[in-house]
């Protein structure tokens, strides 16, 4: 590896806003930031990269993505949705464990990281509450937390029985009191009210003659989690929340000081459920789009600090598979390599906040502050991202590193780009381009 | 108009000229060689993913009649059943050389998405899941309109499972198109969630409606509706919402009764009333094959004019032989 | 009948102007006796005719022969039955052309041991002829089928010959004829 001068930016983190140049050595450290370093210092072999008119953050951190491996390889692999993430600006990901077999023991988050080790960015993995994400029983997440697995989930469904939930969040607290500090995670979906549904129910699930979704589906299980969550005393943190009614819940759970996190994702404060119209399974989601008043009360829930980061529940699929019928196809969309355009563009948030949302929050929630989304000084790990923060484009699914082409935002016009990404002193995206 | 995907894609007008289309097929279909050569060397497919002997007969029926040729593809018997997806299977048969294909799927929205994957086939959407079955829509205003003159300002109810029904969201949106007034009628489990946009009344009572009506629509109640715990039982529905003797007696002598076939006698509709003289179920069935014809008539027929002609073919003034002014 | 469709048409949105009148009002009515007396002659009587005018310009005429037909012939010529025929559904330039709305057709007997006279104003290339004869076909085996036109124009593409003509009127191929109760005008399309 190189040495590094990020030159001419303006640095943007979790302890204010300066103007300065960085410096990074081989080891993947940050050495210098200063206003004006001259890379002579630095030995013959150092790369300089000019972010005048740029931002330089610590890079993102994504708490949801769906990266396919092992299992279903055609739609994603770790190494090709660790690009996708690099060329979104993110240095750290956490991988879902619906995958096949599903990440329940230690074999396969072994496998997981072994395949994420060659990755671009920081790969982390998540790991099934249930074996297999049946729902029926508890999977070892103290052998699991002892590969360093702190975020459980069995995300593509929500643990239906609430016995085993409260079981779960008992479980993880004795896991806390040795040492390993994980968190339950929830993906809220009450499958007796949802059953049956491929989007929101309402008016234009009606129109299309498509089973839905109802909003309360999701809202139920927010409250039994926060209820459980008040019985217990565990932390739980609600991924991809979608309803006015659930960021409510949330505000008023904090509120009551229940501690507790939330995430929302970039298509929930984006799009919404009249684009299903078309009946291109492009749109189809888990959970759904909603309706507009949703979008309005995810967007004032980051305003607020009621959902703490934004997440891309990235998920790709196959065309083929998205070519299915409606009801047919499976649910979800692509999202790392346009998260942050989108939350400038869409979220009338200082870029500060905005990027709170996307890499110091889910740092802190993940645990790894020490080496991702913290602030920019010497001997800190080189994990950053440098943004242009006007650059105008243009979505265009085709020129995607990804291995699937689920891309809700063709042809969008968007506000804010990613220039250069840095992962542990490695200049993984240099002017938009992936460097492998 | 190169697809009929949907009823919510037509206007007034746009209905009304197939309807009057419609008139010109029920006299050929009158005939006593009940063929003419309009669609000659054209080829027109089946492709129906849901069973439906009725609809594809009567599609077949109306394409012969217009002397195109034929073929079907039904799933059970195809490779479809091994794992061919929609697109390769529609791309295939485009491939043979087709002009228009008629789509029948279990799933909302499939015709629409063929119609975006066609090279130039028109899309005719023979029934989608629970969204629209425009040409049951279209033969039933016909039926209407064939009886009682016209649709404007009609009261017509529409009883049933709407929440699972293509026919009642086509019927609605063709009936109300054309003036009339539509009343859905069912308990609240077999309506839509919600009726936002959807321009009529709603009543969970069948007799306070019955003498107000011009049009009694009943739709078929399906025995999976009770394992679904969307009514209590068939015998529950039938005493609320079923047409029974008592029921068909306080309507109107002059009113319609209509189903899209086929029949649940003792369920829907009582048995003895099946045979009353105002169910017009025979005529719906005849005039399908009419308006199919009309329909596969305008869709591969020309370029649409890009002014649109006068529709009104003008009325020559007729030649006075014996003026009285002249002499013969 | 390829006026009416020219009328409907207005491929590039133009006007029938006309330049000359070749037949007045009473022109046309001259003809129509004329033309009713070779019907009969030519048939030895009306017993077995069936007047049908093609839509919608030979409706007018077959309507004016039926009535010169009672007039004419005391004991059969009132019950000479006179019907219409929409060919639009037998034309062999479907798809080249818009889809035009249809008028009635009304064929009031059987057909058979008949002898139909075909009526229409203009016979210009033969197409609608040939698509009549084709659409007969559908009601039963006429014994024979006759012609009777107001106007040959020339420019025959097929080899169909009228048996009964008002006029004659060499024209060129862009010109237009246009015939109406109040005569018949020879003039062109104007964009």
């Amino acid at each position: 590896m190189t040495a590094l001068v990020i030159r001419g930016a303006t640095l943007i983190d979790p302890s204010g806003e300066r103007r300065a140049d960085v410096a990074i050595d081989p080891s993947g450290l940050i050495v210098a930031v200063e206003a004006e370093i001259d890379s002579a210092g630095m030995g013959s072999d150092v790369r300089v990269i000019d972010a005048a008119g740029c931002v330089v953050t610590p890079g993102f951190v994504d708490l949801h993505s769906h990266l396919r491996e092992p299992g279903k390889e055609e739609a994603e692999t770790i190494e090709s949705g660790s690009r996708c993430a690099a060329l979104g600006g993110y240095t750290a990901i956490l991988a879902m464990p619906n995958t096949t077999p599903a990440i329940d023991s230690a074999a396969v988050v072994r496998q997981v990281l072994e395949l994420g080790a060659a990755s671009l960015v920081d790969v982390h993995t998540s790991g099934a509450i249930t074996m297999g994400r049946r729902g029926d029983a508890l999977a070892p997440m103290g052998e699991m937390a002892a590969l360093g697995v702190r975020v459980f989930t069995d995300d593509g469904t929500g643990v239906q029985d609430d016995r085993l939930m409260r079981r779960a969040m008992e479980y993880a607290l004795g896991l806390r009191g040795r040492g390993l500090p994980v968190l339950l995670a929830q993906h809220c979906e009450t499958e007796s009210l949802a059953e049956g549904g491929h989007m929101h129910e309402g008016e234009w699930s009606s129109r299309l003659g498509i089973a839905g979704q109802p909003a309360e589906s999701e809202e139920l299980m927010v409250m039994r989690d926060l209820a459980l969550a008040k019985l217990t005393g565990a932390v739980v943190h609600f991924q991809h929340l979608s309803t006015a009614g659930s960021v409510e819940l949330v505000r008023r759970a904090k509120a009551a000081g229940l501690p507790c996190t939330a995430e929302a994702t970039t298509h929930h404060f984006t799009l919404t459920h009249a684009e299903c119209a078309s009946y291109d399974a492009t749109f189809k989601v888990n959970p759904p789009l909603r309706t507009a008043d949703d979008v309005a009360a995810i967007k004032a829930g980051f305003a607020d600090g009621t959902i703490d980061c934004i997440a891309t529940d990235h998920a790709p699929h196959t065309a083929e598979s998205k070519e299915a019928p409606f009801d047919q196809a499976p649910p979800g969309m692509l999202g790392l390599e346009t998260a942050m355009a989108l939350a400038l563009t869409e979220l009338n948030l200082p870029i500060a906040k905005v990027f709170d949302l996307l890499s110091w929050k889910p740092a802190q929630i993940l645990g790894i502050s020490a080496t991702h989304g913290g602030p920019i000084v010497v001997g800190a790990p080189a994990n950053l991202c440098v943004v242009d923060p006007a650059a105008d484009w243009v979505v265009d699914p085709a020129a995607s590193a990804s291995r699937s082409r689920n891309n809700p935002y063709r042809g969008r016009a968007v506000r804010g780009r990613v220039r250069h990404t840095v992962v542990h002193g490695e200049a993984v995206v240099i002017d938009g381009e992936a460097q492998r | 108009m190169k697809h009929l995907l949907a009823i919510a894609d037509l206007g007034a007008d746009e209905i009304h000229d197939l309807l009057d289309l419609t008139d010109s097929f029920v006299e050929v279909n009158e005939r006593p060689i009940p063929k003419v050569p309009a669609l000659r060397g054209k080829t027109i497919v089946s492709l129906f993913f849901e069973d439906s002997t009725r609809t594809r007969l009567s599609f077949e029926t109306a394409a012969k009649r217009l002397s195109a040729d034929t073929m079907t593809f039904s799933v059970g018997t195809s490779s479809v059943k091994k794992g061919e997806s929609v697109r390769d299977t529609i791309e295939t048969i485009e491939a043979m050389g087709i002009h228009a294909v008629i789509v029948r799927h279990a799933s909302s929205g499939v015709p629409l998405q063929i119609s975006r994957w066609v090279q130039g086939a028109s899309v005719i959407n023979g029934g989608d899941g629970w969204h629209e079955h425009p040409t049951q829509a279209l033969l039933d205003a016909f039926t209407i309109r064939q009886r009682l003159g016209s649709l404007e300002g009609r009261h017509i109810a529409i009883v049933g499972d709407v929440k699972h029904s293509r026919v009642a969201r086509s019927d609605a949106l063709a009936f109300t198109k054309l003036g009339a007034h539509v009343t859905l009628v069912a308990p609240p489990t077999l309506l839509p969630p919600s009726l936002v946009g959807w321009p009529v009344d709603v009543s969970h009572d069948l007799d306070d409606i019955l003498p107000k009506l011009d049009v009694c629509y009943l739709l078929r109640m399906q025995h999976e509706r009770m394992t679904e715990a969307l009514v209590p039982s068939l015998r529950e529905y039938t005493s609320l919402f079923g047409l029974t003797s008592e029921r068909a007696d306080r309507l109107r002598d002059d009113a319609l009764i209509m189903h899209p076939g086929p029949m649940n006698r003792g369920v829907e509709i009582a048995g003895e009333v099946t045979d009353r003289p105002n169910v017009v179920v025979i005529d719906q069935v005849r005039n399908g094959v009419a308006v199919r014809m009309a329909v596969l008539y305008t869709l591969l027929g020309g370029q649409p004019d890009p002014e649109r002609p006068d529709p009104a073919p003008s009325r020559p003034t007729p030649i006075r032989l014996n003026p009285e002014t002249a002499t013969a | 009948m390829a006026e009416r469709e020219r009328r409907l048409t207005r491929p590039s949105g133009g006007v029938f102007v006309a330049r000359t009148r070749v037949m007045s009002d009473d022109d046309i009515r001259r003809a129509v006796w004329r033309m009713a007396h070779e019907i009969v002659e030519a048939n030895h009587g009306v017993a077995e005719v069936v007047l049908i005018g093609l839509q919608t310009g030979g409706v007018p005429i077959a309507d004016a022969l039926g009535d010169a037909l009672a007039q004419i012939e005391p004991e059969h010529g009132a019950a000479v039955p006179v019907g219409t025929l929409d060919v639009a559904f037998h034309r062999d330039d479907f798809g080249l052309r818009p889809v035009l709305p249809p008028a009635p057709t009304v064929i009031p007997v059987e057909l058979t041991n008949r002898v139909v006279v075909l009526v229409d104003d203009v016979l210009f290339t033969g197409r609608t002829i040939r698509a009549a004869l084709d659409a007969l076909g559908d009601y039963g085996r006429a014994r024979a089928v006759q012609l009777a036109v107001m106007v040959d124009r020339g420019h025959r593409e097929l080899p169909i010959r009228p048996d009964y003509v008002g006029k004659n009127l060499p024209t060129r191929r862009d010109e237009m004829v246009n015939v109406s109760a109040d005569g018949v005008d020879l003039g062109e399309l104007v964009r």
